[in-house]
């Protein structure tokens, strides 16, 4: 650090690099960790393998899991059955919630995730979620406008598909099985996982669609 | 497990004080019972150091959306299902 020193300012050199004020939140975060720290309830080690795992998730682990529903019936029944048991299936830590519930879209039906008391998500197969998913406008519209919101992510639903919006409140977390976009016919499994976007997932978007044959 | 899937219930209207996981939008109103998931611990307690005993049974409850919102402006057959802990619901007629 001692390219550091030519700096006019003093400042501590404990103190945390770059942090600024920082929001309200963030500090009080700070606060409880010390505090929880300090009673010996966790250790630091213990928040930073929390964030570690969080981040290292992301919605690659869920496509997979969708990729599969798509080529092998009997595994699509397994993850509408038990969501937990079928990403285990295929070696995905589920993470802690204690149950998932997979829906699936069909040509009738359409699911649509949301959590309008926080930020419920089903982060194991997801990663952390988006930041829009957590902001007051969608959790509050989503229940209340929901056809509203999908159009805004340039989501149009076929006429007499009946769209269902879940209300994560409680212990359940939940994935959309996303339509299998067609002419994906004779696509491998890694090659339709990535067609499964986390939006998708989300259910406020279709999956992408297959690239043209020859582009 | 006092509801079944089927069963026409009514969410309680009452207030409550402190952390809970009825989204108040949904307070008095009524829907069908879609799913009986499992007996969850009481968030209620559970939120300040209690050990949430005894378990909650919890149910996915569906709404029909102009039910919930009068002036919904999606289409009639949309619904909106939630979580909801036995102890705020009710039969309804």
């Amino acid at each position: 650090m001692s390219d550091h020193d030519d700096h006019d300012h003093g400042h501590d050199d404990h103190a945390p690099v770059a942090d600024g004020d920082g929001p309200p939140a963030a500090a009080r975060v700070r606060a409880l960790e010390a505090l929880l720290v300090e009673k010996g309830v966790i250790a630091h080690e213990d928040v930073r393998e929390g964030i570690d795992w969080l981040v290292s998730r992301t919605p690659a682990d869920g496509a997979r899991l969708v990729a599969r529903a798509w080529v092998d019936p009997d595994y699509r029944q397994r993850l509408l059955a038990d969501g937990r048991a079928a990403a285990r299936e295929l070696g995905i830590d589920p993470g802690p919630a204690p149950v998932l519930v997979a829906v699936e879209n069909s040509e009738r039906v359409h699911h649509m995730v949301v959590c309008t008391l926080c930020s419920c998500y089903p982060r194991g197969l997801l990663g952390p979620p988006p930041d829009w998913y957590k902001s007051l406008p969608y959790r509050s519209r989503a229940v209340s406008d929901p056809r509203g919101v999908l159009a805004e992510f340039g989501t149009t639903l076929e006429d007499g598909v009946e769209l269902r919006v879940l209300d994560s409140t409680a212990d359940m977390r939940y994935l959309v099985i996303p339509r299998r976009p067609e002419g994906t016919e004779g696509l491998a499994e890694d090659e339709l996982a990535a067609l499964v976007t986390r939006d998708s997932m989300i259910g406020v978007a279709q999956p992408s669609a297959p690239a043209a044959v020859g582009s | 497990m006092s509801y079944r899937p089927g069963q026409r219930v009514r969410v309680d209207a009452r207030e409550h004080q402190g952390h809970h996981r009825t989204p108040a939008y949904l307070k008095g109103k009524t829907g069908t019972v879609e799913r009986v998931h499992a007996a969850f611990r009481n968030p209620e307690t559970r939120a300040y150091g209690s050990d949430g005993l005894p378990e909650q049974p919890l149910y996915l409850v569906g709404f029909a959306q102009r039910d919930v919102w009068p002036d919904y402006p999606g289409d009639p057959d949309d619904r909106l299902f939630v979580d909801v802990f036995e102890h705020w619901l009710q039969e309804a007629q």
